[in-house]
């Protein structure tokens, strides 16, 4: 416990943190002295940041696990890993958010946002304090909230209505647990915690639970409390939706793993069958509501409250196996990168909002549809893509910690998943067959033809696209290099 | 090295396909057949150089061309490929079959390059498959095979294609889940916890635990039922072919239901010994009812297509009523038990020649007349001799007549299953008359009796005026209205084409050596059997 303390020793253990905040605060400056035309520069400067954070959090990973600053901030496997997805991730997104917004007047703040969002997902993931998990809930929403209303149309600003609101009464609840655990244990250390809850009344200590967990569930993104997502993915720009949909629900769910793991590893109540349960919540609710949806990004949407599903089978077994920690590192990295490539399908082709459009324009373009193919069959698990791989692990990490049904749920799920992601992608892909031949009705009848004939793909987003697609498999095909990285096998 | 080269030429070579689009159709075509051929050839040789050994040799040791690297070394799931008596035959087969479609589909008008494409990919995941001695390896290329096969029915197919092709999907969709769950419960019932599927047949998981045991077995089998497929899980396989189209069906019957029965042999047998001689009766009655199921309702059946369908179904019972014979120990003596085994597994190499053939050349019958109703067509052995003569020596052989692979496979079957459930396999045998009898009245409708054809398509009246020197039809100049008005005019078919009688006549070739010569394929399978019976009887 080096940093005890609290002395300066430990600050070398914070420099990918140290170096997001860095690069908020610079390109916060920057773009105050650069002109409008040019804050691409203040682009460089934020995915410069990330990707030293990412290689700083890379060659962090070697050590020992250790907790510094009074045991308050973890940093291990689990933290190494949100690190590098969220840092990298957080470079792409810019990329991606880049052409809607360029040249917009407000265009560095949409990128310092960003980061600063990125810093409080690694901080919820980091955090070995309740207060700090407060604190790093708070900034993991409040810069989102300015993002989800970032382009002030009236779906956005809903969208940012519902979200702060629905933050703000979660943000409640998670105050509530903090305090109910600190009553009952009379500490907010993870570790005092571990060693002091067990003992305390079953009452508070329910409270506690499920107010600590509606919190993080709701950055999650998890069932009972994700009724923001789709309204936040369909109001927002589709690059927006690809951050809030990705980032903070990786923080959140190693948050959730780590308290699972270690404050409430040895209680009288069964917290793994209510994680169990909220798993099992999530993937059903989620593709049930996804069957019936016309709008992509209300069906991605769904479909990430149903990937989160999965995520949690992994958090229920945090304490039970050794290999819930590597299952978590494969699916959140797997589920960053599939996620990004299939928003980025929609922000390539900003027309295309529902399946019926993406049947008439979108699939003239062979190359859009087939890395979208990749990415929608990676959500549903086909190897190799990472997600089979993450969803292999998750299985067994959750079988291996007791929960078989939960595996037989989940893999009914998976399947049911595969039902809407083919609604979507095998229309576009019969699109295809057609294109040249167009079978349906006189032109201009109906909203299938307007945007389906204007269709333009963006560059930026495209790329984005394959390369996600391209990594998925890659991801998938060289786990093993990830783990070794990552030092989580 | 030489079977990974086998395995991932065909996918290089679809890479190569679909990089480079200003290539013609012809040409794609042609990049095909030449990879299918080479690779053929790669797997001849390595049945060449193969020794497979006198006694019990395969599963767990005699493994030929292996090769191991690590993959996920979390779960200890890693690339180990490696070929046996068990897998050599099938792999063979894979290729002959590809080779026989690739050339089949030579005047392929629609997007023939992404369609050469998908076959070379669903090429690399079938080689993959009997390939894979990794439980998670052949889990990928098990279900790389149905996003394969889904997009060639969903793009090429015709009728309902779309929803067949969903229909196929999210059945075997949840096989292969079933299967995935019961690989796991492998994984953490074996000691070592490990996924490589020798390891696990050396030393079975779940021996101690037989409830367990029986629930990953019936994991496993669900998972193998769908795609095999067995009754009451075949009711996607009529739909599928139906609307496949024909080198699809071809590549469908003969290669990706072997999946399923392969992974009895390979998986369910060895590494679930224990479980499966306790639920091998189970194994023996939905053999018998597929057989029986799959005969009666083929014979119902007013469609060519869904007739040969079905009697997939019934040929695919004669396997698992081997199996499920090989496991029932108490009851007969290791000997007859590897007869059954023989018998399922020649069956399984039987099947596909035949069954391709067939497949193919109900392709012929949409081609020219986009029909496969049986009252749509007649007397076509005085147009089509040589279709005919074809379509009559697949059809006998399919029947089970002495001479032909089928014969062999069915008898071994029958006499290995004999001693351990002798009720089963009579009433078994009433599959055969029954097979027999419904090939014959297809014969019957589709050859004898007065020329029935539909109207046929441009080219084959083109073609035919070419050969008699006459004017085409004046409802030529109609276009697209001549194709669907179905004018019975003086029906005049075109006979078999020269790349549809090239791709055809090989696969009847091979089921007659087999038949008359089965020691070149049983010198392959005995040794491998042999292991398989031993290592099922522990």
């Amino acid at each position: 416990m080096t940093g005890m303390s609290g002395g300066t020793e430990a600050w070398p253990a914070l420099l990918p943190e140290g170096l997001l905040l860095l690069g908020a605060v610079g390109g916060l400056l920057l773009g105050l002295w650069t002109p409008q035309q040019a804050q691409w520069r203040v682009r460089l400067l934020v995915t410069a940041a990330c990707l030293a954070s990412a290689v700083a959090a890379a060659s962090a990973l070697g050590g020992p696990a250790e907790r510094v600053f009074e045991g308050t901030w973890v940093v291990d496997t689990t933290t190494g890993v949100v690190r590098i997805v969220v840092a990298l991730a957080v470079a792409v997104l810019v990329w991606l958010a880049a052409p809607s917004v360029a040249g917009h007047p407000r265009e560095t703040e949409a990128y310092v946002l960003m980061l600063l969002g990125a810093l409080g997902t690694v901080a919820l993931a980091a955090s070995g304090d309740l207060l700090l998990l407060v604190a790093a809930y708070l900034l993991a929403s409040v810069p989102l909230y300015a993002l989800a209303g970032f382009a002030k149309d009236a779906a956005g600003t809903e969208a940012t209505m519902k979200y702060y609101l629905m933050g703000a009464f979660v943000g409640v609840l998670l105050l509530i647990g903090v305090a109910a655990l600190v009553l009952a244990a009379g500490t907010t250390g993870y570790l005092a915690l571990a060693t002091a809850l067990p003992g305390t009344s079953p009452a508070l200590l329910a409270v506690g639970i499920l107010g600590v967990l509606a919190g993080v569930a709701f950055k999650a993104g998890a069932v009972p409390v994700h009724f923001w997502v789709p309204d936040v993915t369909a109001g927002t720009t589709p690059p927006m939706a690809a951050y809030i949909t990705t980032i903070p629900k990786i923080g959140a769910v190693a948050a959730a793993f780590r308290l699972v793991a270690e404050p409430f590893a040895d209680l009288p109540l069964d917290v793994p069958l209510l994680v169990a349960v909220i798993a099992t919540a999530s993937m059903t609710l989620g593709n049930l509501a996804a069957f019936s949806q016309t709008d992509v990004l209300r069906l991605l949407a769904y479909s990430t409250v149903s990937q989160v599903g999965y995520l949690f089978m992994v958090v229920a077994v945090a304490a039970r196996t050794d290999v819930a920690v590597p299952a978590l590192a494969i699916y959140l990295a797997a589920y960053a990168v599939t996620n990004i490539g299939a928003f980025a399908a929609i922000a390539a082709t900003p027309a295309a909002r529902t399946i019926t459009d993406w049947v008439t324009g979108a699939a003239r373009h062979r190359w859009v549809v087939g890395s979208l193919a990749v990415c929608l069959l990676g959500l549903v698990g086909t190897p190799p893509t990472a997600v089979f791989v993450g969803k292999l692990a998750v299985f067994t990490a959750a079988w291996d910690g007791g929960l078989a049904w939960l595996v037989v749920v989940a893999a009914g799920n998976t399947v049911a998943s595969l039902f809407y992601y083919l609604r979507w992608m095998a229309p576009a892909f019969a699109g295809v067959a057609t294109a040249p031949v167009p079978a349906e009705g006189p032109v201009g009848s109906g909203p299938r033809t307007a945007p389906g004939t204007a269709q333009k793909v963006r560059v930026a987003p495209a790329a984005i696209l394959h390369a996600a697609a391209v990594g998925s498999v890659l991801l998938g095909v060289g786990v093993g290099v990830w783990l070794g990285v990552t030092g989580a096998s | 090295m030489l079977l990974t080269v086998v395995i991932f030429l065909p996918l290089l070579a679809a890479a190569v396909l679909l990089a480079a689009p200003r290539l013609t159709g012809r040409a794609a075509i042609g990049l095909w057949i030449a990879t299918s051929a080479a690779d053929l050839v790669l797997v001849g040789w390595m049945w060449w150089r193969f020794e497979p050994g006198t006694d019990a040799s395969g599963v767990v040791d005699g493994l030929a061309y292996e090769a191991d690297l690590q993959w996920i070394p979390t779960v200890d799931a890693g690339y180990h490929v490696g070929v046996d008596g068990l897998s050599l035959p099938l792999l063979a087969l894979t290729g002959v079959l590809f080779l026989a479609c690739a050339v089949y589909s030579l005047r392929e008008p629609d997007r023939p390059r992404t369609y050469a494409a998908l076959f070379l990919f669903l090429q690399t995941a079938c080689l993959g498959t009997f390939a894979a001695l990794d439980l998670i390896l052949f889990f990928v290329f098990f279900d790389l095979t149905i996003v394969g096969m889904y997009f060639v029915i969903a793009g090429w197919g015709h009728g309902n294609a779309r929803r067949s092709a969903l229909k196929f999907f999210l059945y075997t969709f949840i096989g292969s889940l079933a299967l995935l769950v019961g690989f796991i419960g492998l994984f953490l019932g074996s000691e070592e916890r490990t996924f490589d599927m020798v390891a696990l047949a050396a030393n079975p998981p779940l021996a101690d635990s037989p409830v367990a045991g029986g629930l990953v077995l019936l994991a496993i089998g669900l998972g193998l039922a769908v795609k095999t497929p067995l009754f009451p899980f075949h009711t996607w396989l009529p739909d599928a072919h139906t609307d496949a189209p024909a080198a699809g069906s071809a590549v469908l019957a003969g290669v990706l239901l072997k999946l399923g029965t392969y992974g009895f042999v390979r998986i369910a047998m060895p590494i679930l010994p224990d479980a499966w001689q306790r639920w091998a009766m189970v194994a023996v009655v939905v053999g018998v009812i597929s057989v029986l199921w799959g005969a009666f309702v083929a014979l119902a059946q007013t469609d060519v297509k869904r007739m040969i369908a079905y009697t997939s179904v019934n040929h695919m019972g004669y396997v698992l009523l081997g199996l499920g014979a090989a496991g029932l120990v108490a009851a007969a003596d290791e000997g007859a038990r590897t007869v059954a085994t023989v018998g399922a597994m020649y069956q399984m190499v039987s099947h596909g020649l035949l069954t391709g053939a067939l497949f193919l050349l109900s392709g012929w019958l949409w081609s020219r007349g986009h029909t496969y109703a049986f009252d749509r067509w007649g007397g076509l052995a005085r147009p089509a001799p040589v279709f005919a003569a074809c379509l009559a020596v697949a059809a006998f052989g399919s029947l089970g007549l002495p001479g032909f692979s089928g014969f062999i496979a069915e008898f071994q079957v029958f006499t290995g299953a004999l001693q351990a459930s002798p009720v089963a396999t009579v009433i078994a045998v009433v599959g055969i008359l029954v097979t027999a009898g419904l090939f014959l009245l297809a014969l019957q409708r589709l050859l004898t009796g007065d020329t029935v054809a539909p109207g046929g398509t441009d080219g084959d009246r083109e073609a035919d005026a070419d050969r008699t020197g006459e004017a085409p039809a004046p409802a030529v100049g109609g276009g697209a209205t001549a194709v669907v008005a179905e004018a019975r005019t003086a029906p005049r078919v075109g006979d078999l084409r020269g790349h549809e009688l090239i791709s055809v006549v090989p696969l009847l070739a091979l089921a007659v050596v087999l038949g008359l010569f089965p020691r070149v394929l049983l010198d392959v399978l005995e040794p491998a059997a042999v292991a398989v019976v031993e290592l099922a009887a522990r």
